[in-house]
């Protein structure tokens, strides 16, 4: 059955997610793991489909001060992904990367700005990658797009695309863990409805 | 004792004299405040989408301006403003993601400011004052004493407009 809104995913498309989500988190937490030469380990994804405010709140409220990068897909599906990370995160990451001591990333930080939105589009490729060689499907991801803001705001953009055909958004959380403590991040996966019915039927599920 | 009622995502609220309406982190998304202020009304939608009418989706009318809007004024109006006296600020409307391709959502702030003066106008209510655009995210607080708009925005200092 074809679905037209994700109101009406079932647990049955909710376990291929989840399983896309678990594939695709693994690929992009080799990748990191592979920039910054730290072991990470994560946490097996919990991928939920969750209302705006639910987000909002899973990612620490709309006036936390977060990251979000932005990749549009397209070829065989369109729609997009975006990787949400705590501050905390990105400093470390970079500090790891760049070897420096940044606990700030100013407005006008051209250099970690880049260094994040590369970190996003290797992580997003690897990501998308899962889904295209389960899938064998063709999926062009577009350059990255940073921004440092209040989580709703940030949330406010998937929140809109999906606002067109439903109020839920599509989120995979991942738990980073290093030897000193545990960072969340969250990736939201943005497939338009009929793209995630071409990745469903691909996947056998109709 | 003044109360501050938070306005959600998709949502709307009227207060009278002395509270006043919070809605938090505007991305994209359009807050709109009426004014009666002979009446001491005060009112806050926060839209995301332009239009209702272009919309696959119609389960919410806070969602879009067009809709929101009407609404808003019904409310408000049915509290006891008339339309004749009401004034509006507006804020948000921000390009968060900087977008090569020129997809839905590349200037959907843009598009959602349009339609919010569009609509405004048709309705014949005067913008008096706004802070819309640019690429930052803004939480705004709308005082019902005297229609003073409160915008704030990570690492500035907040204004009142």
């Amino acid at each position: 059955m074809a679905i037209d809104s994700y109101d009406n995913l079932n647990s049955l498309h909710m376990d291929v997610l989840q399983e896309i989500g678990n594939i695709g988190a693994g690929n992009s937490i080799t990748a990191l793991t592979s920039m910054i030469s730290t072991k990470v380990d994560m946490t097996p994804p919990k991928v939920r489909l969750l209302s705006f405010a639910e987000a909002v709140e899973s990612s620490g409220g709309a006036e936390k001060v977060g990251i979000g990068i932005l990749l549009t897909l397209s070829g065989d599906i369109s729609g997009m992904i975006m990787f949400i990370i705590e501050e905390d995160f990105a400093h470390k990451i970079l500090n790891l990367l760049m070897g420096q001591n940044i606990t700030e990333i100013s407005d006008d930080d051209e250099m970690s700005k880049s260094a994040l939105c590369e970190i996003g589009n290797i992580m997003g490729g690897s990501f998308i990658n899962a889904i295209a060689s389960m899938t064998g499907m063709t999926i062009e991801i577009s350059t990255p797009s940073f921004a440092r803001d209040m989580m709703g705001a940030i949330l406010s953009v998937p929140a809109i695309v999906f606002g067109q055909i439903g109020d839920k958004v599509l989120f995979i959380e991942e738990e980073f863990n290093d030897e000193e403590e545990s960072i969340k991040s969250k990736v939201a996966l943005i497939p338009d409805v009929e793209s995630l019915n071409k990745i469903l039927v691909r996947l056998g599920i109709e | 004792m003044a109360n501050t009622i938070t306005v959600g995502i998709s949502d709307l609220n009227v207060v009278k004299v002395p509270d006043q309406l919070i809605t938090y982190a505007l991305g994209s998304c359009v807050g709109i405040c009426l004014y009666d202020k002979t009446v001491g009304l005060a009112g806050m939608a926060h839209i995301m989408l332009p239009s209702i009418v272009e919309s696959g989706s119609k389960d919410n009318i806070y969602k879009f301006a067009d809709s929101g809007i009407a609404e808003l004024v019904k409310r408000m109006t049915a509290a006891g403003a008339s339309k004749g006296r009401m004034v509006a600020k507006i804020a948000g409307g921000a390009q968060m993601f900087k977008l090569s391709s020129t997809s839905l959502i590349s200037n959907i702030g843009e598009r959602n400011v349009t339609s919010v003066k569009r609509v405004l106008a048709a309705q014949g209510i005067r913008i008096i004052a706004e802070d819309t655009g640019l690429n930052y995210g803004r939480t705004i607080i709308f005082n019902s004493v005297d229609g003073g708009l409160t915008v704030k925005a990570v690492g500035k200092a907040p204004k009142v407009i």
